[in-house]
């Protein structure tokens, strides 16, 4: 009788790429509804967007590329990019910032590079950089939380607002959009304001900006949901707010009153989000271990540099990018003993 | 990790990087007794079925053998006797397919069987082995063709004469692998014979102390074994978590001992020599009965397999052969597998012959062992480096496989992989990792005989050249003797002479000159046509790598 030859191991374990982004995608569920329910459904149609342009994208390159188009969609890697992008810029995004972030993260970051598995930037994160550096203003404009918020816009005035790259009639921009919480911490600290006054403001909530630290507590409870599966593990995440936290306490502890104390530095902005779902990102993120701790304490620590005397109120897309670009050399120098190789032994 | 050993001793126990939780399908081929397989008609001896020098037939078409005679030998240090299975006609001696990754045909002897099962004039059994001379027994293991039995089939006899001072002697019961339960089972049912081989092992070795280490999913086996140690006894029987690759031997030196076995060492550096619990069986045989190697168990499983068992068979039958006794397929598999899922290789056919390192024929359902899809583009999860027993880093490992940047992938401790395919397990991407990791190791292998190849042809010129201005300059010697011989007739002149010693000066710059020219030329790249000698060399020392660095047992 003759049989099928294949190499060992004859055993997989039944997990693949495509479970993973799955499970990325979950995890993000919490968020991006907590996110739906204090900044207004912009965010969804921005998700809606998003994940058309990405995955179009994606095929056409592929098309060209002559690789085969559908398992490569499978993967929902695209799907992960958008999603991320989605959820990291203003609600109101005019439709078509989002589908030139898609395009250069598709095709420029990730297809150039080789595809899925090949890029050295994290895509979503190089699209954001991009469209903050070349437009501004409207990455920054973000709606204030639907709590605050003087004009609540119903669903069909955020549509056109996205679609028409207009206000809804009626309305200035000013009207209805709001510096985020770090934005206004660092304005009011620039004009001298001390952090005791800064926080009497209606804006501040427990421990971060109103509203955003609950999405920032739903993003977390993603996160962790991820580590108890073990999707990512607790390294980078960890070393993050270890290096992020830990200089915001040194200051803090200097200047209690010129330097906001550390929790507001994790629930505020990007942090939590950047921690578990982009830093993590297996494919640009350091590998061994030691590295990963390296590479999350060095996040952690230029977030809270560049936040804090740095041109950018958040800074979490630049940290990633940055530590993106040292990974392959932490990786190099952070090798683990091989088995046999170590003085344990005769 | 603290356990108690078997004689309510506390003993310490280590553990490694990495290692997979396998679901260990065991159960399958533990629900029936262990049987006997009946001799089939004929008998296919491959004459290599150990690591080392392939055997030379001592028998010719058209012999009568016996049962346990020897039929196949060589003097070369690494290498093991092939004895008959049984009583019959020798009926050639040709190239057959033999269970080999690579599918290709090797030469066997075939034998007919003729049913009387007459057995040869055995050894006398060596009863009182503390009393007689350590090489008499060395002698008996080697001469009754004892390799190890775990699979990894190197000449158990080599391993006992380490020229080093042994301290712990480990016999190993582990068996990680899912689905094979043939030691199981003879930890169960043949307690004895491994606790007596242990002790002529222990005797040979002048070991202080035999650890047999046991996976804690193999309760009966670690019971059985314990109840039937004498309270004399240094022999404990130690229960070792179960962790896939527990049984690889520098796992197992690890668990067991804390010790690291050195990348380029042998364990017997750190004095301590690990057998395989059938290897230990099979040396008591031959010691206390003068019994041969002939016969195995083998385990049969997998849904593709009617009666999945466990059977004592004799070496040389075919799976073929072996699979209809035990009631034949059931259809439920496409593949069939020698060895475990983790580390066997696929048989392209069933025609091929059981031998000394066969422990198991697995034809898996599709839902035991799914065969994968392709595979996709490498995350970087970095899950492949958590489960490696040996810490490497698969995925580096296999970007510069891919890239054929040798050097690098060895770099990166090639050599050290074990092959347990832990890493490919769990890869989400489902890349073939260990089938990489080999590429890169055998196109390793052909380069440096490459190099060695250039580095001979370069000798080989080098000489050329040697010889040639040799011959050159007794041809000058001769021409300038019959100058003189000319000479003495008529009176030299001075001047001539000192003309000639210019000419010769001339003559071997130029000499100089070529000879520099031509050792500049690159060496020849041609090294398809050494010499045969030069050809032996070359397969001995690839041999010999792949000695040193395949896994042991
Ligand atoms: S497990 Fe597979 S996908 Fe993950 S890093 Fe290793 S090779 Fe790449
Ligand atoms: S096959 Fe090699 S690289 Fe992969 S886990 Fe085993 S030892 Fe490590």
């Amino acid at each position: 009788m003759q049989f099928q030859t294949f190499s060992s191991p004859h055993t997989r374990r039944p997990n693949s790429v495509d479970k993973v982004m799955l499970q990325v995608i979950l995890a993000l569920l919490p968020g991006v509804l907590a996110m739906t329910w204090y900044f207004g459904p912009g965010v969804l149609v921005n998700i809606v967007i998003a994940t058309l342009s990405a995955v179009a994208f994606e095929a056409l390159v592929l098309k060209l590329r002559k690789r085969p188009v559908m398992p490569t969609l499978y993967d929902l890697s695209a799907v992960v990019t958008a999603i991320l992008f989605a959820i990291a810029v203003p609600p109101l995004l005019p439709w078509w910032l989002t589908v030139i972030g898609m395009a250069f993260a598709i095709i420029m970051v990730k297809q150039l590079y080789g595809g899925m598995g090949y890029n050295p930037f994290n895509p979503a994160m190089a699209a954001y950089v991009l469209l903050l550096i070349s437009w501004p203003i409207p990455m920054t404009s973000w709606l204030p939380p639907v709590v605050l918020s003087a004009n609540p816009l119903d669903f069909m005035q955020i549509v056109s607002a996205i679609f028409t790259g207009s206000p809804p009639t009626g309305l200035e921009w000013d009207a209805i959009t709001m510096a985020t919480p770090l934005d206004e911490m660092r304005t009011n600290l620039d004009q001298g304001h001390m952090i005791s006054e800064i926080f009497q403001s209606p804006l501040w909530g427990d421990f971060g900006g109103q509203g955003w630290e609950w999405v920032g507590n739903w993003f977390l409870m993603g996160g962790l949901w991820l580590i108890y599966k073990r999707t990512i593990t607790w390294h980078i995440p960890l070393a993050f707010f270890a290096g992020l936290t830990g200089l915001a306490m040194i200051t803090f502890l200097f200047d209690p009153e010129s330097y906001p104390f550390a929790l507001f530095h994790v629930f505020s902005g990007g942090a939590i989000l950047g921690a578990f779902f982009i830093a993590t990102d297996p494919v640009t993120a350091c590998t061994t271990r030691k590295g990963q701790l390296i590479y999350g304490v060095a996040i952690g620590m230029l977030v809270y540099i560049i936040r804090t005397w740095g041109g950018y109120p958040d800074a979490v897309a630049f940290a990633v990018l940055l530590l993106n670009m040292a990974a392959p050399t932490i990786d190099y120098y952070t090798r683990p003993q091989v088995f046999g190789h170590g003085d344990n032994h005769g | 990790m603290y356990v108690e050993s078997s004689k309510g001793k506390i003993r310490r126990l280590w553990d490694f990087h990495g290692g997979l939780h396998l679901p260990d399908n065991k159960r399958q081929s533990l629900q029936t007794d262990l049987t006997s397989a009946t001799m089939p008609a004929r008998l296919i001896l491959p004459l290599r079925q150990h690591i080392g020098e392939s055997a030379i037939p001592l028998v010719k078409p058209g012999d009568r053998v016996l049962k346990g005679e020897k039929i196949a030998d060589n003097t070369a240090p690494v290498c093991a006797p092939i004895h008959a299975p049984t009583s019959g006609i020798i009926k050639g001696i040709e190239a057959h397919p033999i269970p080999h990754p690579s599918g290709l045909n090797g030469p066997a002897i075939v034998l007919e069987v003729d049913g009387k099962d007459e057995w040869a004039d055995l050894p006398a059994p060596i009863n009182d082995f503390q009393n007689v001379d350590k090489s008499l027994l060395l002698q008996r293991v080697r001469e009754s063709g004892i390799v190890g039995l775990g699979g990894a089939t190197f000449p158990a006899a080599i391993k006992l004469n380490p020229g080093k001072a042994i301290k712990t002697l480990i016999i190993n019961g582990a068996e990680c692998e899912p689905f094979i339960t043939c030691d199981d089972r003879l930890m169960q049912g043949a307690p004895d014979r491994i606790l007596n081989g242990a002790r002529i092992l222990q005797h040979i070795l002048g070991a202080e102390e035999c650890l047999i280490g046991i996976e804690d999913n193999k309760p009966d086996a670690i019971s059985t074994l314990r109840s039937h140690l004498t309270d004399d006894d240094s022999i404990e029987v130690v229960r070792i978590p179960t962790l896939y690759p527990s049984g690889g031997e520098k796992q197992l030196i690890r668990i067991l001992t804390g010790q690291e076995v050195p990348s380029e060492g042998l364990p017997a550096q750190l004095g301590v020599i690990c057998h395989n619990v059938a290897t230990a069986a099979a040396i008591a045989d031959a010691v206390l009965e003068g019994r041969p190697l002939i016969s195995r168990l083998v385990t049969l499983t997998g849904e593709g397999i009617a009666n999945p068992c466990n059977m004592e068979v004799p070496l040389g039958i075919t799976a073929a052969d072996l699979i209809e006794q035990t009631g034949g397929y059931t259809g439920k598999s496409s593949q069939l597998i020698m060895g475990g899922p983790m580390m066997g290789f696929n048989l392209s056919t069933d025609q091929v012959p059981i031998t000394k390192g066969s422990n198991c024929l697995l034809a898996p359902s599709e839902e035991e062992v799914p065969t994968t899809g392709s595979a996709l583009a490498c995350i970087r999860c970095g899950r492949c480096a958590e489960v490696c027993p040996v810490n490497l880093l698969p995925q580096q490992m296999y970007w510069f496989s891919r890239a054929k940047e040798l050097e690098k992938v060895q770099d990166y401790n090639l050599f050290d992989c074990i092959e347990c395919g832990c890493c490919s397990h769990v890869c989400p991407s489902h890349i073939p990792l260990v089938h990489y990791f080999r590429f890169a190791k055998t196109e390793s292998w052909a380069k440096e005989k490459e190099l060695q190849a250039a580095d001979h042809a370069k000798k080989r010129h080098d000489f050329r050249i040697a010889r040639l201005e040799r011959l050159d300059a007794e041809r000058k010697a001769r021409l300038r003797k019959k100058k003189e011989n000319l000479g003495k007739k008529k009176p030299v002149k001075p001047a001539a002479k000192g003309e000639d010693a210019k000419k010769a000066a001339i003559e071997a710059a130029m000499k100089r000159a070529a000879a520099k020219k031509a050792a500049q030329q690159s060496p020849p790249k041609n090294t398809d046509n050494l010499t045969p000698a030069q050809q032996k060399q070359l397969d001995a020392v690839d041999k010999h790598r792949a000695e040193t660095t395949a896994d042991q047992e």
